[in-house]
């Protein structure tokens, strides 16, 4: 075996511009490869992760009957004492953070322009609306007490044509299925770096939001941070009660996993392609190889080499084309998603409504990926050199020394 | 002992509607430790011939016997392993591995039969001293002359031990010296041995050597008789 690859190895360097070009065809199209799936798997992370952040949380505990895409406001429909529940589930170990939000259906107007919002109140001074906070651009942020401000995403302020401190007209539902409606003033415009949310979204102090619906001591939800996001599935049963259901983020984020899911198995068949293409590139190499070297597998044969070891030093060959071909990827791929992962690669403002996608995806290579390409790369390769390997294995010896000739 | 015999073989080329017919019922036998030339003009059939004693190729018809074993129906590797440790090849070009050295190149057939490293190392170290290029073991062929190849294709050929040598022109590519060098070292071996060496030429000085000459012409075996006994060089 040891002479078989020494002979491989030492047959590759016979011409070695070209065993290079044909190695580095396998390490390009692998680097592609992980570059597409980290940049799937960095795309799929920072949309969880923002929808995370700024909507589904970890957790969600909501009254049983609660829908939300009905956004109902009827008491029976929302969670009774929030901040109450709220703090309890804090005092939890595993809870970072809980905070009650109030949803509501709206309409903001400026002039003739209008726009419908989701109206979230939200509790000003709580850590779980920082990153609202930390997105607001100009303005300032709002008080628990205020009861007549409000803030909107730069895309809706856009669209609107508003400036911090213009009057804006909000309509909301309320609990008893009435319409109120009062003049706010623009206190601060905030970005979140996600289309989706800042065109739709309308923020209030929850208190000001549950007193123009009518909600009293009611909420929506109790939006819920652990510490560690794997707790998920054994902190959920504790919250389950009779009158409240516990929803995880995989739940509320059902839709965006299965994209994810659909994207990687459709992604098979393109990675399969690009390994083919970069396949035929090290079959036309065997080949030449094979046709340049009659004469000696002639010899090898005279002297009493047998078709699976002539086959064998192909495939070696083969083999360490793959080697160096998934050496040179992994370092091209490491390099290239090293520098992405840092700086982040800007794909421009996604207008797609009911999925949060950030403007910027930060590419994340994991071990999976990098392990079942390096391994489909060189299984392909090998099975490239499987044709040029016959090819030689069954030359008639006469014929093969006469073909040197 | 008879190594190798042929009975009344035939071997038909076909390119495209063509057909030559190379041997057209050719009966020899070898014996033992014979110094045997095989001779003829171009076209004769002298390599054909080889070829089918060496199990390179098989016959159109009748048969071939290597140590009493008719190889005429082998498969592709059941002929790789007759040839393995049974026969030794010596070839016009050379025919050396490029990319191994001398050593290397001694070693392989010895590899092939699944030898032990020790006997390996002891065999090859032997058999370049018999050729006289033990301080060139660890050149590669590149960087040897046209004869001290051929003569590490000698030590190639022997080193499976095998009870039979087979060169095809050994000498059509090397000057008179080096052709000279070649035939005495063939020569010598197969008397320190006793292993029995065929080999087909044309060149009159190369056929001196022989102390049997079956001549072929046209596919025919016409004449096989013990040679003269005159010293090479007479």
């Amino acid at each position: 075996m040891t002479q078989i690859f020494r002979m491989a190895w030492r047959d590759l360097g016979r011409n070695r511009r070209r065993s290079f070009f044909s190695a580095l065809a396998v390490g390009l199209g692998l680097a592609l490869l992980l570059f597409l799936a980290a940049f799937i798997q960095g795309e799929m992370k920072t949309s969880i992760d923002t929808s995370i952040r700024l909507m589904s949380g970890h957790l969600q505990v909501r009254a049983n009957t609660y829908d939300e895409v009905k956004t109902s406001l009827k008491w029976a429909d929302l969670v009774e004492n929030p901040q109450q529940i709220a703090d309890q589930i804090a005092a939890m170990a595993p809870v970072k953070l809980a905070s009650p939000r109030l949803y509501a259906s709206g309409i903001v107007a400026v002039g003739d322009e209008t726009a419908g919002v989701r109206v979230m109140g939200i509790d000003p001074n709580s850590q779980a609306s920082l990153p609202y906070k930390d997105g607001l651009l100009v303005g300032e942020w709002l008080a628990a007490d205020d009861r007549e401000g409000l803030l909107l995403g730069k895309a809706l302020t856009d669209k609107l044509g508003l400036k911090v401190g213009d009057p804006v007209n909000l309509s909301v539902n309320t609990s008893n299925g009435e319409v109120a409606n009062q003049n706010f003033t623009l206190r601060g415009i905030f970005s979140t770096k996600t289309y989706a949310f800042d065109s739709a979204n309308a923020l209030l102090p929850l208190a000001k939001a549950q007193a123009i619906t009518q909600a009293e001591n009611h909420a929506s939800t109790i939006f819920i941070l652990l510490k560690d996001m794997n707790q998920v599935d054994a902190v959920a049963p504790a919250l389950q009660s009779s009158q409240l259901k516990v929803l995880t983020w995989k739940k509320m984020n059902e839709l965006l996993l299965q994209l994810e899911q659909l994207a990687n198995s459709y992604m098979v068949f393109f990675y399969l392609i690009v390994l083919g293409i970069s396949a035929t590139v090290v079959i036309n190499t065997l080949i030449m190889s094979v046709f340049e070297r009659t004469r000696e597998i002639g010899i090898l044969t005279a002297i009493g080499m047998r078709s699976r070891r002539i086959m064998g030093m192909f495939l070696a060959e083969s083999s360490l084309l793959a080697v160096g071909g998934i050496v040179m990827g992994l370092i091209l791929a490491v390099i290239f998603i090293g520098i992405l992962a840092q700086v982040g690669f800007p794909v421009g403002q996604m207008k797609v409504t009911g999925f949060i996608f950030s403007d910027r995806i930060y590419p994340v290579l994991t071990l999976k990926d990098t392990v079942n390409l390096s391994l489909m790369a060189l299984i392909i390769t090998l099975l490239a050199g499987l044709y040029p390997a016959w090819l030689a294995s069954h030359m008639e010896p006469v014929e093969a020394l006469r073909g040197g000739k | 002992m008879e190594v190798t015999r042929v009975e009344n073989v035939t071997r038909v080329y076909e390119t495209g509607k063509l057909e030559t017919l190379a041997l057209r019922g050719v009966s020899l036998s070898i014996e033992s430790g014979e110094f045997t030339a095989l001779v003829g003009p171009s076209g004769s059939g002298k390599t054909t011939l080889l070829q089918l004693i060496g199990c390179l190729d098989q016959p159109s018809s009748g048969k071939v016997f290597i140590n009493g074993k008719d190889v005429s129906t082998l498969n592709r590797n059941q002929r790789a392993d007759m040839r393995r440790g049974t026969i030794g090849f010596i070839f016009q070009f050379f025919a050396l591995i490029p990319t191994l050295s001398a050593y290397e190149n001694v070693e392989m057939p010895l590899l092939l039969t699944g030898e032990g490293s020790s006997e390996r190392r002891k065999r090859v170290t032997q058999l370049l001293e018999a050729v006289g290029l033990a301080d060139r073991s660890h050149h590669r062929p590149d960087q040897l002359s046209g004869g001290e190849q051929q003569r590490v294709a000698i030590a190639r050929a022997l080193a499976s031990k095998p009870a039979l040598i087979l060169a095809d022109e050994p000498t059509a590519n090397l000057d008179t010296a080096n052709g000279k060098q070649v035939m005495d070292t063939m020569t010598r071996l197969n008397q320190e041995t006793g292993v029995t060496f065929v080999f087909a030429t044309h060149d009159p000085r190369v056929i001196q050597y022989a102390r049997r000459v079956v001549t072929l012409q046209d596919g025919l075996v016409v004449e096989n008789h013990a040679a003269e006994k005159l010293s090479p060089g007479e």
